[in-house]
């Protein structure tokens, strides 16, 4: 039997039907929402590529199951901003040019985001270790870390 | 669910997949069809419309082989392309890696894209602008050395015509022209400048649509049950638990290949963990732990000699002073972050496919030999997808998702899990080189041989395919890149012998990984020089210097000197503390004739914990012609980033079935608080041809990490990776 689950997603009221409410919440939002944002990297919660923030968190969408959205407020990277309203962070990581291949930058900009909530001033030691369990094949960390210092100095 | 509703009973019906075999039966696919159905557009290489259009309206489409495979590439192919044709950024359109539509360059691969892939683009541009000179001359009865063009514009004598005018809705067909005069480098005002790139507004905010976020019609999700050793056969299976899955169509099974198809994403993955199989059991993968033994052990296919001077025996055997060392490389994996995803869809007798295929022409032969196709039947489209570094499992994916479509009659997504991906993408083959080098009675090498242990390569550089493998299919052998590339040394020694053992066999399928045998030959090369050094009481870098004769290696390294602020030493710094400062230095010509790279790396050693922590690179650059600086330091940074993760970290795991470093736990990759900091100087040379930076700085990290090491508490480190456990036992051996 398939299950309605609703959630307010990026400020507007959503709901998917699930056949398994188990079913990782990274799903629900690629394919039956349809958004790019949230990515899959591991289905492992080891990469951070997945990040989506739940009731101002940032949680691995790809573990944590949709029946635990319902009621929530989600915000993807779609919800943050866009190419014409970008959030603080999107426009510093397009004036700092941080991404390469961009896979895991959903995740960089989601945690970031998360972060300079309850740090709205960080040092880059404090950015390094906030994103330090977020992972980046292309090798695009020192330009990140810049870019997220820039958000946090527009932000303040 | 997105995709439009089939039901289970309809896929028994198409397929007949379900049952345990099946004739893969050559269909009528193979009669030979007018190539004009396939498109209008040639994709001659020789012919300026395989590269270039402008429509009606002035936009101009450039159709490239070559693609962007997260380096920026795009950005910079427009810009040549923009610069070239005298036409503003925004009016050119790029189409990159569809057999159909583009031109096929060769793989991306090789740091070729610029260089190569780049240049032919540049020369079927400026042969369109000069012919359309030659158009408006005659149209506006104006000089042609009267004429200008400026922003898609012919200008001369008070007359002007637009580039849509001349050309129309036209093609622009025309032989490209070699000698076609290029724009005089002193007149760019888009080459050579910091462009931002045009796909990242796309990617921070959502956007893009990467490979794995594509969605066809009518598609449906197949996950692909992998053997849990690594050549075992499939000897039985059942899918009646997967049954009580909703959304659960049906399985494929072709010999070894067994994969479960339905309706959505989530659905195929349960099913894919409730599939029962039985397989045999397999147990041939060396010892891990005599890895190097297996490797000198092996069947040499054939053994060539890739740089010879003088007489390098006679010299050995004369000097008064003689060092051997060996050095050895792990085996790797691309680890990209995304899993390769692909989507496949038959129809008609022709294949479509869609992935981030590095090399779609490559692919579509492969795939043709696989499923006994004619390549004319086959189109393969370039989807970006995430950071590849090589040959990864992409091409993998497609045949995964063609095997599998042609048996569904549907369009089929494959997308690989993170245990598919470190588990089955083809590996950096273990690599292992013999040094033997002399010194004079003044302290210079007066011999070097080199021997190197790698797989051979079969004739065609291509990856034999999963799918084709375990289904027992029609394949090629694996080709592990040029890895013979940068095992010949740039300083001039009287007596050299430098050679490759071809070996007949490796563990795990081999492939290209950023800077194939350039980064492992570099490292026992750039290693073993620096122990000469110090046998020689030289300084390392002056040493260097003293035996390059190139004058644009001396200049870079003056360049790298001033940078970094090289100071001599000509022994370790021996700091008594726990902490150990050193520095190292590197140097390379790229396979000894392109882009030019030195570094110099800071370094701390723990010598209680043996943890090494590489503090700084200072690099300096020389491509020629730099198309965008800032998209070439981006690289240089990814370069360095990722092979420092590489040296100190990483090595692949496995026991005598399979890889057991599947995740990213059992593979860490480095982080955040481990990320040097990296300071760059770029030497650009306007006049010069353009070459890669997509890997040659990757080429000189290991050696400058050991070298540094060494400095900083006098051992060397001659196997990757730098692990604190090998640290240690160097410290106390």
């Amino acid at each position: 039997m398939s299950k309605t689950i609703s959630f307010v997603l990026n400020g507007r009221q959503r709901s998917v039907q699930v056949d398994d409410p188990e079913m990782p919440l990274l799903y629900a939002l690629r394919n039956d929402l349809g958004l790019h944002g949230p990515r899959f990297g591991c289905g492992l919660a080891q990469c951070g590529a997945c990040t989506v923030h739940v009731e101002g968190k940032a949680v691995r969408s790809c573990t944590f199951p949709v029946a635990q959205a319902a009621g929530a407020k989600l915000l993807t990277l779609e919800g943050l901003g866009t190419p014409e309203r970008p959030h603080a962070l999107q426009k510093a990581f397009i004036e700092e040019q941080a991404v390469q291949c961009g896979y895991c930058i959903n995740g960089m900009i989601m945690q970031a985001a998360a972060f300079l909530q309850t740090n709205r001033r960080p040092t880059d030691s404090q950015i390094k270790e906030a994103l330090a369990d977020n992972l980046c094949r292309c090798g695009t960390h020192a330009r990140i870390v810049r870019a997220v210092k820039r958000a946090s100095e527009s932000m303040a | 669910m997105l995709t439009d509703q089939i039901s289970r009973r309809d896929f028994l019906k198409t397929s007949g997949a379900l049952v345990v075999t099946y004739a893969l039966a050559p269909k009528a696919a193979n009669a030979a069809i007018d190539p004009n159905d396939l498109g209008p557009k040639t994709v001659a290489a020789d012919r300026v419309d395989g590269f270039v259009a402008i429509d009606g309206k002035g936009v101009v489409t450039v159709y490239s082989g070559k693609v962007d495979l997260g380096t920026g590439t795009d950005t910079a192919l427009t810009q040549i392309a923009a610069e070239e044709l005298g036409v503003p950024m925004q009016r050119v359109k790029l189409v990159t890696g569809d057999t159909l539509l583009t031109p096929d360059q060769g793989p991306t691969f090789g740091s070729l894209t610029i260089q190569n892939g780049g240049v032919q683009i540049r020369q079927a541009c400026a042969t369109a602008r000069e012919a359309l000179l030659d158009r408006a001359a005659q149209k506006l009865g104006v000089s042609r050395s009267d004429l200008a063009v400026q922003d898609g514009w012919i200008r001369g004598n008070g007359k002007r015509v637009a580039y849509a005018e001349l050309v129309g809705d036209r093609r622009l067909e025309l032989k490209l022209d070699a000698k076609a005069p290029l724009k005089d480098p002193s007149d760019y005002t888009i080459v050579g400048k910091p462009v931002p790139r045009l796909d990242i507004p796309e990617k921070v905010t959502g956007r893009f649509t990467y490979m794995q976020d594509l969605k066809v019609k009518g598609m449906v999700h197949a996950r692909v049950v992998r053997p849990p050793a690594m050549r075992a056969t499939l000897e039985n299976w059942s899918d009646a638990q997967c049954k009580q899955i909703p959304g659960y169509l049906g399985a494929v099974r072709k010999g070894s290949f067994l994969a479960v198809v339905a309706h959505d994403e989530w659905a195929a993955i349960k099913a894919a963990s409730a599939i029962e199989a039985r397989w045999s059991k397999w147990e041939g993968l060396p010892d891990k732990a005599k890895l190097w033994d297996h490797v000198r052990a092996s069947r040499v296919a054939k053994d060539e000699v890739l740089q010879n001077a003088g007489d390098s025996a006679a010299a050995l055997g004369a000097a008064p002073k003689l060092l051997k060392a060996t050095y050895d490389f792990a085996v790797h994996t691309h680890g990209s972050i995304g899993p390769s995803c692909a989507v496949a869809e038959f129809k008609d007798g022709k294949l479509t496919a869609w992935s981030a295929s590095q090399a779609t022409h490559l692919l579509r032969k492969q795939l043709a030999r696989m499923l006994d196709m004619s390549e004319l039947n086959i189109r393969c489209l370039y989807v970006e997808g995430s950071g590849c570094y090589g040959r990864n499992g992409h091409e993998d994916a497609a045949a995964d998702a063609a095997l599998i479509a042609r048996e569904v009659g549907r369009p089929v997504r494959v997308q690989w899990s993170r245990a598919d991906e470190h588990g089955w993408d083809p590996k950096g083959p273990p690599t292992l080189i013999d040094y033997r080098g002399a010194l004079d009675a003044n302290g210079n090498v007066s011999a070097w041989e080199s021997e190197a242990f790698i797989p051979e390569r079969p004739g065609q550089i291509a990856v034999t395919l999963v799918a084709a493998d375990l289904a027992n299919l029609p394949k090629e052998a694996s080709h592990p890149g040029n890895i013979h590339q940068g095992l010949a040394i740039p300083y001039a020694v009287p007596n050299i012998r430098a050679s490759a053992h071809w070996l007949a066999e490796t563990p795990f399928r081999p492939s290209w990984i950023r800077t194939p045998g350039r980064m492992q030959n570099s490292f026992g090369n750039e290693c073993f020089l620096d122990e000469l050094a110090a046998a020689a009481g030289a300084d390392p870098f002056e040493y260097r210097v003293r035996n390059l004769k190139d004058p644009r290696g001396l200049e870079l390294m003056e360049r790298l000197r001033k940078l970094a602020a090289w100071t001599p030493r000509t022994a370790p710094a021996g700091d008594a503390g726990e902490i150990a400062k050193g520095r190292g230095v590197s140097y390379i010509k790229y396979e000894l004739v392109r882009t030019y790279v030195g570094v110099v790396a800071d370094v701390e050693v723990n010598r209680r914990t043996g943890k090494v922590r590489v503090e700084r690179f200072f690099v300096a650059h020389d491509c020629g012609q730099i198309i965008n600086p800032d998209g070439l330091r981006n690289q240089i940074d990814g370069n360095i980033i990722q092979t420092v993760s590489r040296t100190l970290i990483e090595d692949l795991q496995w026991n005598r079935s399979a890889v057991t470093s599947v995740d990213w736990q059992s593979y860490p990759i480095l982080r955040f608080p481990e990320v040097p900091e990296i300071v760059i100087d770029l030497v650009d040379r306007p006049k010069e041809r353009p070459w890669g930076a997509g890997e040659p700085t990757a080429a000189v990290v290991p050696s400058a990490i050991a070298n540094a090491v060494y400095d900083a508490v006098g051992v060397r480190l001659r196997s990757v990776p730098f692990t604190p456990e090998r640290v240690r036992a160097a410290l106390k051996a």
